[in-house]
Order: structure tokens, then sequence, then C-alpha cells
């Protein structure tokens, strides 16, 4: 060897043993945390075979610490530590299985509150409310824009009194709740609350999730109802009150879900609900609250698509592109606000009407790498969605996958099993790399508000949709059933739960009776004390409550906060 | 030489889901058909006022939330009204057979489910349009 190869390799070898030592002390930190756990799944982790298996494999059980190499504490790390990509906890599903949450509501609150005696009965472990469309976009029962959608696609919501018949001996303290609702998130919330009063549950110990992300909505889902400012001064109301009242409770769920469902790719999922995670984080700062004091609350909601591999690598990017963006750029100092956990829904786009057993077995692989992902909570779609709500057996079956990938699969026994494939790990790097060229490109544009105006994620999206059809159009992409191994003239049988007329007819005389027996003075006088208060900067939340609390609908809040706000209209893009 | 229809493409009701009407306008724009879309929530006044005044050739409406059953024959009940009876009306969404046939015997068009290819739309639609023209010009 001459001098320089033999000085060469003395500083490789010093730069090598840095971190091999950086390596072998976090692992050793790790081994004492997860020895020290507080929550520890009770079961035997053991193959099929009745082997054992570790919680966790790392380079060093396959070649020896010379495998460990220079980029793997800075990109892949350990479970619970930064930058996160191998999970938010030390000890994943070894802690705590993900919560099954199955989304569910129908017809009248009675129905619904019996469908969820029926799902906490059959091992479900967290509550999801579905809500009906009126709900969704601010409208009573009796409203005449109403006509034909109550009950339909969800349960139906005007005043507290159906909250109360929803969660009826459902104790608030113990089964954690997520709320599908965002233009006029802050009412159900506020009704919420005071269902928990009403159980004599101190607000501290409520735990569940609102979905509360209207900027997707603008981007995909389409359930607005004022424009971007006043969304976004709610959105930060709620953000505060929770930190001083609700602590334990996420206060919105950042989904790239109904973006992907519009038609994003992967990579424009993650960037997208990335990007409109950060524009909270801004919106915070910018009313003056501290990051640490709201980022802990923030949650994410994620689809889970076709593409095995590709979902599995979008899951770990995704925790590691937000540890490092908390970190670095808003300065976040609390390892809570470090962490993305997240909800995932197998993709109910990717379910067929042709062949509708077929989407069992997709809604299984999809599952599977949602808790590949490290996901903290799952819900797996029902065969039957493409026609109409799911019946009670297609939602046992979907239940009963979760279960099934939990219980029998073995996939839970270890962390992060894919870390340190290459081909996942090259994945993950390139679907960081394609967001990061995203938020460059929103920012250029002027950022997600701006974005949202100017109509580029609603064209992105449009563009990804249809680029998507003409693959299926000409057969250059594969849907089992729908166009390939097609069955001709396929009569489709499934039973479909249909929403009977008379729930519209129950659910309006229901109201009726409300409107009949409240203090209706008191009803206006709150009303307008929540008027005032939304004119000015305050927070508006105590208000709402008082309007909740003399049962006012949520109708008449929209009407108010709308007469305040003004209405969005989206210019048509096509 | 062939003549241009004119398609409305429609989203009534509180529906914001729009991923399959706007793919379904790319597909028959670049199929050579005219194609308005009328954003999103529109009435069944609004639409069927819309399609007067563009003199459309058909109406197209996409329904994902299961109020297809109100929707429908209410747009169906004011093209009647405005004398719209050689416009075709037809759909696309979430709707099972069962309501498809049910829309069909009121005189609504083909009702496309999920999984259709886009061709299968532009055929339906070059087939059924010209024959509504020619009786137009009989008249």
């Amino acid at each position: 060897m001459d001098k320089d190869t033999v000085m060469n390799s003395q500083a490789k070898d010093t730069a090598d043993s840095e971190h091999k030592k950086d390596f072998k002390k976090a692992m050793a930190e790790w081994q004492e945390k997860f020895a020290n756990a507080k929550f520890k799944v009770d079961r035997k982790f053991t193959t099929g075979s009745m082997e054992e298996v570790n919680p966790l494999y790392t380079p060093v059980d396959t070649g020896g610490i010379e495998d460990v190499g220079p980029e793997y504490m800075n990109k892949i790390g350990f479970p619970g530590e930064y930058p996160y990509t191998r999970g938010v906890q030390t000890n994943v599903y070894r802690g705590k299985i993900w919560t099954m949450r199955q989304f569910s509501g129908f017809a009248t609150p009675k129905e619904t509150n019996e469908r969820y005696h029926y799902l906490l009965k059959n091992g479900q472990t967290g509550l999801s409310v579905a809500f009906d469309l009126p709900t969704l976009m601010g409208y009573d029962s009796d409203s005449p824009r109403s006509k034909g959608e109550i009950g339909v696609c969800g349960v139906a919501v005007d005043t507290l009194q159906d909250m109360e018949i929803i969660f009826d001996g459902i104790p608030l303290d113990k089964i954690s709740t997520s709320m599908t609702i965002n233009a006029p998130s802050s009412i159900l919330l506020a009704m919420y609350c005071v269902v928990a009063e009403k159980q004599n549950v101190p607000l501290e110990k409520i735990t569940g999730t609102l979905q509360n992300d209207i900027l997707k909505e603008y981007i995909a889902q389409k359930e607005w109802i004022y424009p971007p400012e006043p969304s976004i001064r709610l959105i930060t109301d709620i953000m505060e009150f929770c930190a001083q009242n609700i602590p334990r409770y996420n206060t919105i769920s950042i989904s790239g879900y109904h973006i992907r469902e519009a038609g994003a790719t992967a990579a424009q999922e993650l960037a997208f609900t990335l990007a409109d995670g950060f524009c909270y984080v801004e919106s915070g700062i910018a009313a003056g609250l501290d990051v640490d004091e709201f980022a802990p609350r923030l949650s994410f909601f994620f689809n889970s698509h076709l593409d095995f591999f590709e979902e599995i690598a979008k899951y770990r990017a995704a925790r590691r592109i937000w540890a490092k963006r908390m970190k670095e750029k808003y300065g976040a100092k609390k390892k809570q606000s470090l962490l993305m956990r997240f909800h995932t829904q197998t993709a109910g786009c990717t379910l067929t009407a042709q062949q509708p057993e077929n989407n069992i077995i997709r809604t299984a692989y999809q599952a599977l790498s949602g808790v590949l992902g490290g996901t903290q909570s799952l819900h797996t779609n029902s065969m039957d969605e493409t026609l109409a709500l799911p019946s009670e057996k297609a939602v046992t079956i979907a239940l009963r996958t979760q279960q099934l990938i939990s219980e029998e699969t073995g996939v839970v026994n270890t962390i992060d099993p894919l870390a340190g494939s290459y081909f996942v790990e090259a994945l993950t790097d390139r679907l960081e790399q394609q967001a990061e060229a995203y938020f460059d490109e929103i920012e250029k544009r002027g950022g997600v508000l701006k974005c949202i105006e100017e109509g580029f994620f609603q064209r992105e999206l449009a563009d990804s949709a249809y680029r998507y059809q003409q693959e299926l159009d000409k057969n250059e992409r594969i849907i089992v059933g729908v166009n390939k191994y097609v069955h001709e003239n396929e009569e489709i049988e499934i039973p479909i739960l249909e929403i009977d007329e008379k729930v519209a007819i129950n659910q309006v005389a229901s109201l009726n009776k409300v409107k009949e027996n409240r203090d209706n003075d008191k009803v206006s006088r709150s009303l307008e004390d929540l008027r005032k208060v939304i004119q000015t900067n305050e927070n508006h939340m105590p208000a709402l409550l008082e309007c909740v609390r003399c049962y006012a609908t949520e109708g008449e809040i929209v009407d108010i906060m709308r007469s305040v706000f003004g209405e969005y209209n989206e210019p048509p893009i096509i | 030489m062939e003549q241009k229809f004119r398609i409305l493409l429609a989203k009534p009701g509180l529906d914001g889901h729009d991923r399959g009407v706007k793919v379904i306008a790319a597909a028959l724009r670049d199929a050579g058909f005219e194609v308005i879309y009328t954003g999103l929530r529109q009435t069944p006044e609004q639409i069927v006022n819309a399609a007067v005044e563009e003199d459309v050739d058909a109406i197209g409406v996409s329904i994902l939330s299961g109020a297809h059953m109100t929707l429908f024959p209410a747009i169906k009940e004011l093209m009647d009204e405005k004398g719209l009876k050689d416009v075709l009306l037809f759909g696309g969404g979430i709707i099972a057979d069962v309501d498809a046939k049910k829309l069909a015997d009121m005189g609504c068009g083909r009702i496309f489910g999920p999984g259709t290819p886009t061709p299968d739309v532009v055929k339906y639609l070059k087939e059924a349009l010209p024959g509504k023209r020619e009786k137009e010009q009989i008249f």
C-alpha cells in the first residue's frame, strides 16, 4: 500500500468508527427504553413455527456492525427516535396494536347508536362518526337543500339531542371517537363536549380526533362553507381551546385520504398533505400560539392504495419529512411536536362494483401495507361500498380482516419489518425527494392558499385522475374483474343497506320537537352573542358551547357564521 | 361532416366528489364533444336553465351521495316542463342497478357505474345523439 492509500483508509476508519459508535449508543438507548416501556402487548411473539422473533432487527442482525452504513442513523435510525422513519413510538405494535376504527354512521342517531354498540361488542376499539351531507355542509334536516340526502351517507345531526342519542351508553372517557367533519367542525366538537359534560366526564379525559381539515376540502373533497381565511381562524380557535381544555384530543386530522381519492399519485398525496400540515403550523404560529403548544395534537390521515410497497414507503417518508421540517424549519422543541401519528383507510376508489367479493382481498392487502407502514389506527372498507353503505355482514368481514392481520399473520411481531429492504428504502427516499420538489413549487407559487385560489392542486389532481383512467381504458393498467378476468353479463347480487324514506320524516319530526321544547329566547340570545364574538378576534368556542347547550341547531349556528364570514365559491376547473 | 354535440355535465345536490365528472369531461372533450361543466352543488333548476341557455344535446349528471332517486326525477320533470324532450339525460355515480332500471322507466338514459371505461360513454353518446338530432330536424 502506498502512503496516500494508508492515510485515506485511516481517515475512513475513523469516520467509520464514528457512525458505528453512534449506532451502538443509540441501540443501547433504544434497548433500555424498550425494556422500560409503559405499554406492553401481552402476547407471545413467535413465528408460525414457534421460533422467537426479536422486537427489532437492524443491519447488525445480518452482517454484524460492518453492515451499518454511514447514512443509517440520519435516514433510518431507531423506532421512537429522530427522524422517526421506523415509527413514532419505541415499541410500536409491541406496545399497542393499532386502533381498529371503522368509519360508520347512517340514518337516524338511534340506528347509528345501535351500530356502534354492535361494533364495540365485536371487538372494535374506537369509534368514527360518519355524518350525512346536510350535516357536513351545515344544513338542518328541514332545509330544502337537504332533500334526498338525510341520513343517506352518514348520520343526521341537527342539535345536541342527536349527539346525546348517538353516544347513549358509550362512556366518552373510555372510548375514543373520531369525527369526520370539517367546515362546521367546531359546532360538532362543542356538541361532543356537552355530551361529555352530561355524562360527567371531565374534558381532559376525552380522547379522539376531529378531522377539521378545511384545506383538503378546497383541494379535493369540496365540502366547504366559508372562504379559507375565516375557516382557518375557526381552526386556530379550536387548536387554542383544545390545548387549554382537552389536552388529549387531536385537533386536526390532516388528510391525504381525500386528495388520493380525488386522483392524486402517492407523491402528490404525500406532498399536498404535508404542505397543508405546514400551512396549519404557520397559521397557528401567526395567531400567536407556541408551536409546541398545538403541534403535538396535530394528527394525519392517509390513504392505502393498491401499490403495496409504494404505500409503505409513503408512510415512512411522511414521518421523516414531518420530523425534519418541524425541528429544522419551525423550531419545535418538544419531541411530541415532531411525531407524525396517522390513521389509515384503505382506498375506497380502488373498490370495484364488478365481482365485489374481490374487494375483500384488495382491502386486506391495503390494510397490510398500512400496518407495515406503522399506522396508529385503521379503517378497512367493506366489499359493498361502491354501491351503498355497507351491510352488517360486510362490515364484520372488514373488521375481521384487521383482527386477522393482528392475530394470525405475525407481522406485528417486529417493528418496521421492511427497513433495510433496498427497494423500500429507495422508494422512501424517492418519495421524500418528490415531496420536497412539490414543496418548492408550492412556495414558488405563493403558498398553499394561493395554490388553492389558482386551482393548482385541483388541476394536478384532475390530470393524474385522467391519466390513470386512460391507462385503464388502454389496458395498460389492470383491475381484476373490470378490464381483465371479466364475468360477462355479471349480475351484481349483494345485499345492500337501503335508507328508508321514513328516516328523513322521523329526523325532521324529531327536530321540530326539539324546537318546540327549547327556550327560544335563550337560543336567540346565545346566537346573537356568538355573532358578536366572531366579529372580533376572540375565541368563539365558549360562545358556541352556550348555543349548543340550549339546543340551537347546526343550521342556525352556520347561518350566523355565514352572515359574518360569507360563502366560498369555487371557479369550476376542468 | 361530423356534428359537434354539446354536452352539459352537472353535479347536483350537496355531493362534492368531482373526480368522475372531471374525467368524463376530459374524455368527452378529447373525443370531440363540446363540454360545459356546471361546477358543484347546482340545483335542478340551475342545471336545466343552463341546458336551455347553452342549447345542449345531452345532460350528464354525476351523483355519488345516494340522493339520485330525488335529483334525477327532479331534473327530468323540469326538462319536460321546459320542453327539452329531445335532450338526452344520462348519468353516473354510485347507483345500484335496481335504481338505474327505475330511472330508465322514468325516461332517463344510461347510468354508468364505477369501473366504466370512458370509451363506453363516448360510444353510447355517439350512437344515441344523432337519432335525437334527426328527430329534432323533422319537427
